[in-house]
């Protein structure tokens, strides 16, 4: 695999407790700037692979390579200012904060992140910009708490999170799970495009195999991870 | 971009009504320990301030503390009467400077009656050596005068020229009055901070004059009443007196009088040095007041235990809180940093909170506090020893906010991104 893969599982294994491995993956990679599909059902170890690669969960076993860093090699604050730095994160539901207003909502990953400031010289200028791509633009949505927004509404407010400060990597888990079809099309659209503007990696992660088209590549975790083998 | 307080800031208005409640126990529990500690050295303030300049405090045997109580502090009543003829002996003495007698016993709407001469008003002194000033008027010159201490007169709203009724008997309300011997207010004392501002003065002849036809505690029958004009004719010279507070020539030769007159043969007599008796006062209180002290700091740590609840059971719940601030890049340190923030944040509220409710409660029973214990209350700014309670306080708030804080920082370790509940 090149070194510029963005992400390059080897022989990784882990385990909650001890006991059996929930992952135990041979060879995963997504190259950068690639846009990959992950499905898998519920329990198949998504979420604790997307954790291993964000930097979250140390892998018990094997080597794990995000944009060209073999995490293992940093301390835990490493991995997170790594974290940080370089990926952002969407949820599947509940993922903003209740108690901040979209715009701090947005602006919140900044907060944890030097090099992310860093490349923004006008950081609310670029939010502004995010949330206006996104559908969010009018003033009186800036202040508003995000608890009072609708759930696609909230879901375009974690996408300009993510995306603010333009991380390397986006990691997305289940993202649409909650929207409907329209507001789930739309959604999609908006991410590929900020990625592809970005040049951002996407390892969009969910178990609806019809949206798989609209990637790159379609991977199953099932059949990468050999701790879910029956 | 919100900086990490500003989050715990913002999270705790989100649980602003635990968190209102939770500072409001903070509240409550640090008032109350600044209460009893102001209460503590400001009733010892006014309990020190209130006589000064005075050598012995002598009645009859008692204990000291007793003697001290009735006779300085107006609290309490007087076992037995000394005579006059030890006043006047103590009073020829060559080593002694001064002899002021007090007699008490009857009272006025509340407020004592005291029965002196007009030497009190010369040598009663307060504070460190002042002496009592007028505001109006004069010391009693005629039989029926009567001077009062500002409180007094300010409460019941008496000026010079005007006259009152004293009533037989110290309680408030009075069945008993002397209503047909009327006192005139002569003159009105400056305030003082002491019993004294609490205080009817006249002069023991009047006080004898008042008495000159009562037996026993009761009035005579009406065809052998004395009137006001031929009580005057009447022998007035005092026999006994509630108690005599003596001024020395010499310091030194206080020690030598108060055994004379502790082994007095002829009547049982006790004498105190008024520091003395105050430091014996204070170790007695001083297990009264550890109690209460230790209370305080008791309700304290339960005010600071309820903060401590309020935050491990908001835990569970702000799980994903504190996977979503790990997503976004949180390190856990910043997780544990946000709670010991909301703990610093809400005991700070707190102590805050304790210090404006104790002023208004201060505040609020300043008036009966005086009148009810004669304890004069300071409104004064936070000593450094108050500050210094504020800051253990909030002290020990981050050593028990630590604890929820660690809980947080290892669930965020083991949660990841997820919650695995």
């Amino acid at each position: 695999m090149p070194s510029s893969a963005a992400i390059d599982l080897t022989s990784v294994r882990y385990a909650w407790t001890a006991g059996p491995p929930v992952l135990d993956i041979a060879r995963f990679t997504v190259a950068s700037g690639e846009r990959v599909f992950l499905e898998g059902p519920s329990g198949s170890g998504k979420s604790t692979l997307l954790g291993i690669i964000a930097g979250v969960l140390a892998a018990n076993a094997g080597q794990v390579r995000v944009l060209g860093t073999d995490l293992a090699t940093l301390t835990p604050a490493g991995r997170d200012a790594f974290r940080a730095d370089q990926v952002g994160v969407i949820f599947q539901l509940f993922n903003l904060l209740p108690y901040l207003s979209v715009l701090d909502n947005v602006l919140l990953p900044l907060r944890f992140s030097a090099a992310k400031r860093a490349r923004l010289t006008d950081p609310r200028s670029e939010a502004l910009r995010l949330l206006t791509t996104l559908g969010l633009a009018a003033p009186e949505l800036l202040d508003r708490s995000v608890a009072a927004l609708s759930i696609g509404q909230q879901q375009r407010v974690a996408a300009a999170r993510a995306l603010l400060g333009q991380p390397a990597l986006i990691i997305a888990d289940e993202p649409t799970s909650s929207l409907d079809w329209d507001a789930r099309a739309a959604f999609l659209e908006l991410l590929m495009r900020e990625c592809r503007a970005a040049g951002s990696t996407l390892l969009f992660v969910s178990h609806d195999r019809s949206l798989a088209s609209l990637f790159d590549r379609g991977v199953s975790l099932a059949s990468l991870n050999r701790a879910s083998a029956p | 971009m919100k900086s990490l307080a500003g989050l715990a800031l913002r999270s705790l208005w989100n649980r602003r009504d635990t968190a209102a409640l939770t500072v409001f126990s903070i509240a409550v529990s640090v008032a109350l320990l600044l209460g009893v500690l102001h209460l503590r050295d400001d009733a010892r303030a006014s309990f020190a301030n209130t006589l000064s300049g005075a050598d012995l405090v002598v009645g009859s045997r008692s204990s000291p503390v007793n003697l001290l109580l009735y006779s300085v502090f107006r609290i309490g009543d007087a076992t037995n009467p000394v005579s006059m003829a030890i006043v006047d002996k103590v009073a020829r003495h060559p080593d002694v400077a001064w002899v002021v007698p007090i007699s008490l016993g009857d009272s006025h709407r509340g407020y004592r009656v005291l029965g002196t001469v007009p030497a009190y008003f010369e040598h009663w002194r307060y504070g460190h050596g002042k002496a009592l000033a007028f505001t109006a008027g004069a010391p009693f010159a005629d039989l029926y005068d009567a001077v009062l201490g500002a409180e007094v007169a300010q409460r019941l709203g008496y000026r010079t020229g005007d006259t009152l009724v004293l009533a037989h008997g110290v309680g408030e309300v009075s069945f008993a009055n002397h209503d047909d011997k009327p006192f005139r207010v002569a003159g009105v004392l400056a305030r003082t901070g002491t019993p004294v501002d609490r205080t009817v003065h006249i002069g023991l002849q009047g006080l004898a004059a008042m008495h000159v036809d009562w037996t026993s505690g009761a009035h005579a029958p009406p065809a052998e009443r004395v009137s006001a004009d031929d009580a005057r004719h009447a022998d007035l010279t005092p026999t006994r007196v509630t108690a005599f507070v003596v001024g020395m020539k010499a310091r030194s030769a206080v020690f030598l009088m108060q055994r004379a007159l502790n082994e007095y043969a002829s009547e049982p007599l006790t004498a105190v040095i008024p520091g003395v008796a105050l430091t014996q006062l204070w170790q007695l209180l001083g297990v009264a007041e550890g109690a209460l002290l230790a209370i305080a700091c008791c309700v304290v740590a339960a005010g600071l235990l309820g903060m401590l609840t309020a935050i491990l059971t908001s835990l569970n719940e702000r799980r994903r809180e504190m996977a979503i601030l790990r997503s976004v890049g949180a390190r856990p340190r910043d997780v544990f940093m946000l709670l010991w923030l909301e703990s610093c944040l809400l005991a700070s509220a707190g102590a805050a909170g304790g210090i404006l409710l104790m002023y208004a409660a201060l505040i609020a029973s300043r008036p009966l506090l005086l009148q009810r214990m004669g304890v004069a209350m300071e409104l004064g700014a936070p000593t450094t020893y108050d500050l210094a309670l504020l800051a253990a306080v909030i002290g020990t708030s981050l050593l028990i906010g630590a604890w929820p804080a660690v809980r947080a920082y290892r669930r965020a370790l083991a949660d990841g991104l997820s919650i695995r509940l």
